[in-house]
C-alpha cells in the first residue's frame, strides 16, 4: 500500500515535517500489510503551483506530485498554521488537484502552530475543506503546538489517528479512478431528445 | 497536407510600444494578415469568434466574406464558431450564404466558447455547454441536409417546415471540424459524424492533445467511417521565427513576458521546453513541427498562431514570410515523404462534392 505526506512546513528543519514523518511512522507501525511512504514537500513545489494557477497544467515536479497523492491509498497532510487556518500554499496544492481525484481517500488532517489556541483549525478549516473534495476524514485530527513537543499526550493522539488511518487504508473499498469515460454519442443525443421524436 | 494561420483577434498593447491599436487598425490588420497567408502560399485563414474586448471578430462570416472577395484560392475558416451561444439556424444560413460568396473555399470549426458571461448574454447557461454543442450541432447537421426539417429540442423554439436558405453550394455542406482542448465529449462528437477533429495544441503540453487525439481516432474508426489512421485531425501550433535563433528568442521575449494567457508564468525557455510553442529559427519550427506526428499521427490540417500578444502587424507579416518560404515548402514536402497510402488530405468542398457525384453514379 502507498501512503503520502503532504507537508506544507517552509522551514528546514520543519516541525510540520516532524510531525507528518511521526505520524507516517506510526502509520506504518499500525499497518497489516507493508507500506511505502512517500512525503511531498510543497515548498519545493511552491513556484509551480504558482505556474499552475496562471497556465493551467502542471509542472513537471508538481505533476509527479498529483500522481503520487491521486494514486495513494493514504494520505497524511500537515500544514502550519497562517493567520487562523491552513497556508496560502497548502490551500493552493489543493486547489489545483482535479476535482474528484480524493474522492473515498483516507486522510488524516494534521496541523502545527506556535500556540494551542488555534488547534480548531483542524475542525473548521481542514475537516471542511476534505469533507469537500469528498475524501474519508480520519476521526481524530492531530495538533502540536511548540508546547506540546515538550509535554505528554502527543504520542497518544498520534497512535490514535494512526490506527485509524490504518484501519481506513486496510478496510475501505477499493476507490474508483477517475478516467475519462466516453459516454456514447447516441446516448449523450438521446439525453437530449423531445418526446416528439421527430 | 494543409497549412495555415488561425487569429485569435485579440486587441493587446505593444508592450515595447505601449500602444494599443485601434479596433479599426486590429480588424484591418487580420484582413491585411489573411490576404497575406494566400500570397505566401498558404491554405487556410481561419478567424476566432469573440463577443467581449479585447476581441474584435464577433462577427466572422462578415470578415471572411470580405476576405473572401480579396482572395482566390485561401481556405476560410473558423477558430472556433460558438455552437453553444450560436443558433444553429443562423450558423446554418450565414455560412451556406459565405460558401456560394467563396465559390466553395469554406469550412469551419465548432467551439464552446471559453468565456462564462457570453452563456448568459446570449440567454444560455454555461453548465448546458455540452448539451448545447450536442444539441445545435445536430440540427445544423440536418438543416444543411434535408430541404425541409421539422424539429423539437431542448434549447431553441420548434422548427416546422423550415428550410434554410440558402440552400449548401451544390448540395454539399461545409466540411466542419470540432474544437475541443480537454472535452472527450467532444471528440466523440466528431467522431460520430465522421467530422475533422482540431486541437488547438498550444498553451498545454503535448500529452493532453495526445490523448485527445487518440480517443477521437479510436472513436472515428467505432462509427466506421474508416481506420483510426484515416481520421481528419488538425492540431494548432504557434511560432515566433528570426534567422537566427537568438534573435528570435530576444525579439520575442517582452511580447511573451507579459503576453495574455501565458504571461507572468513559467519562463519562455519553460514554456518552450514544456508546450508546442518554438521560438526560434526557421529550422527549429520546421523540426519541433514534425515531431507533432509522432503524437498526433499523421494529420491533415497545420494551423500556427502567429497575430497575438501585441505584436506589430509590419512584424507579423515578416513572420509569415518566413512561414510561407522557409517553414511550409520544407513541411510540405516532408510530411508527405513520411504519410503512408491511405491516409487522406482534409476534405474540401471539391473533395466532397466528387464524393457525392461518385456516391449518385455508384
Amino acid at each position: 500500500m502507498k501512503l503520502v505526506v503532504v507537508s506544507a512546513g517552509l522551514s528546514v528543519p520543519s516541525s510540520t515535517r516532524l510531525l507528518g514523518d511521526r505520524l507516517a511512522a506510526a502509520t506504518v507501525r499500525h499497518a497489516a500489510d507493508p507500506v511505502d511512504v512517500e512525503v511531498v514537500e510543497l515548498r519545493e513545489l511552491a513556484v509551480e503551483i504558482a505556474h499552475n494557477f496562471t497556465n493551467g497544467f502542471p509542472g513537471r515536479k508538481l505533476a509527479a506530485a498529483l500522481d503520487a497523492v491521486t494514486s495513494a491509498d493514504g494520505l497524511i497532510v500537515v500544514t502550519p498554521v497562517f493567520a487562523a487556518s491552513y497556508s496560502g500554499l497548502f490551500k493552493s496544492f489543493f486547489d489545483v488537484i482535479e476535482k474528484d481525484a480524493l474522492a473515498g481517500l483516507p486522510v488524516l488532517i494534521a496541523a502545527t502552530g506556535g500556540t494551542a489556541r488555534h488547534s480548531l483549525v483542524l475542525e473548521h478549516a481542514l475537516r471542511p475543506l476534505f469533507a469537500h473534495l469528498r475524501a474519508v476524514v480520519v476521526p481524530t485530527g492531530v495538533y502540536a503546538a511548540s508546547e506540546d513537543w515538550g509535554a505528554p499526550g502527543l504520542d497518544g493522539r498520534i497512535e490514535r489517528a494512526a490506527g485509524e488511518l490504518a484501519g481506513l487504508m486496510a478496510g475501505l473499498p477499493g476507490r474508483e479512478r477517475a478516467e475519462p469515460e466516453v459516454v456514447p454519442f447516441a446516448a449523450q443525443l438521446a439525453a437530449l431528445s423531445s418526446p416528439s421524436g421527430v | 497536407m494543409q497549412f495555415g494561420i488561425f487569429s485569435v483577434g485579440d486587441v493587446t498593447p505593444d508592450p515595447t510600444t505601449g500602444r494599443t491599436p485601434t479596433e479599426r487598425e486590429r480588424i484591418k490588420a487580420m484582413v491585411a494578415i489573411a490576404l497575406k497567408a494566400e500570397e505566401v502560399g498558404l491554405d487556410v485563414f481561419a478567424t476566432g469568434e469573440h463577443h467581449n474586448p479585447p476581441f474584435v471578430p464577433s462577427s466572422p462570416t462578415t470578415m471572411l466574406g470580405y476576405i473572401a472577395a480579396r482572395t482566390e484560392k485561401l481556405i476560410l475558416s473558423t477558430s472556433t464558431t460558438l455552437i453553444t451561444t450560436n443558433d444553429p439556424v443562423k450558423i446554418a444560413e450565414d455560412f451556406a450564404m459565405l460558401q456560394h460568396l467563396a465559390d466553395g473555399r469554406v469550412d469551419l470549426m465548432m467551439g464552446r466558447g471559453n468565456t462564462g458571461p457570453v452563456y448568459p448574454w446570449f440567454g444560455q447557461d454555461i453548465r448546458q455547454g455540452i448539451n448545447l454543442a450536442v444539441e445545435n450541432y445536430a440540427l445544423l447537421h440536418r438543416l444543411w441536409r434535408e430541404d425541409v426539417v421539422n424539429w423539437e429540442g431542448k434549447f431553441r423554439t420548434p422548427l416546422q417546415g423550415f428550410t434554410s436558405t440558402p440552400r449548401p453550394l451544390d448540395g454539399v455542406p461545409p466540411f466542419v471540424w470540432h474544437g475541443s482542448i480537454r472535452s472527450p465529449e467532444i471528440a466523440e462528437q466528431a467522431a460520430y459524424y465522421g467530422d475533422g477533429f482540431f486541437h488547438n495544441n498550444i498553451f498545454w503540453p503535448a500529452d493532453h492533445t495526445k490523448r485527445m487525439v487518440e480517443l477521437y481516432r479510436a472513436r472515428y474508426a467505432h462509427y466506421g467511417h474508416g481506420t483510426p489512421e484515416q481520421a481528419i485531425v488538425g492540431l494548432g501550433g504557434q511560432v515566433f521565427m528570426r534567422k537566427n535563433s537568438q534573435d528570435a528568442v530576444r525579439e520575442f521575449r517582452p511580447y511573451f513576458d507579459v503576453a495574455p494567457v501565458y504571461g507572468h508564468g513559467p519562463s519562455l525557455e519553460e514554456f518552450t521546453e514544456q508546450t508546442p510553442l518554438t521560438v526560434g529559427s526557421p529550422q527549429q519550427v520546421v523540426e519541433k513541427t514534425l515531431a507533432f506526428r509522432e503524437y498526433a499521427g499523421d494529420y491533415q490540417r497545420q494551423l500556427f498562431l502567429m497575430d497575438h500578444a501585441g505584436l506589430p502587424l509590419k512584424t507579423v507579416l515578416e513572420q509569415l514570410d518566413l512561414l510561407g518560404e522557409e517553414v511550409v515548402p520544407v513541411l510540405r514536402k516532408e510530411f508527405a515523404a513520411r504519410r503512408p497510402a491511405g491516409v487522406p488530405e482534409a476534405p474540401t468542398h471539391r473533395s466532397l462534392l466528387a464524393d457525392a457525384q461518385k456516391e449518385v453514379v455508384a
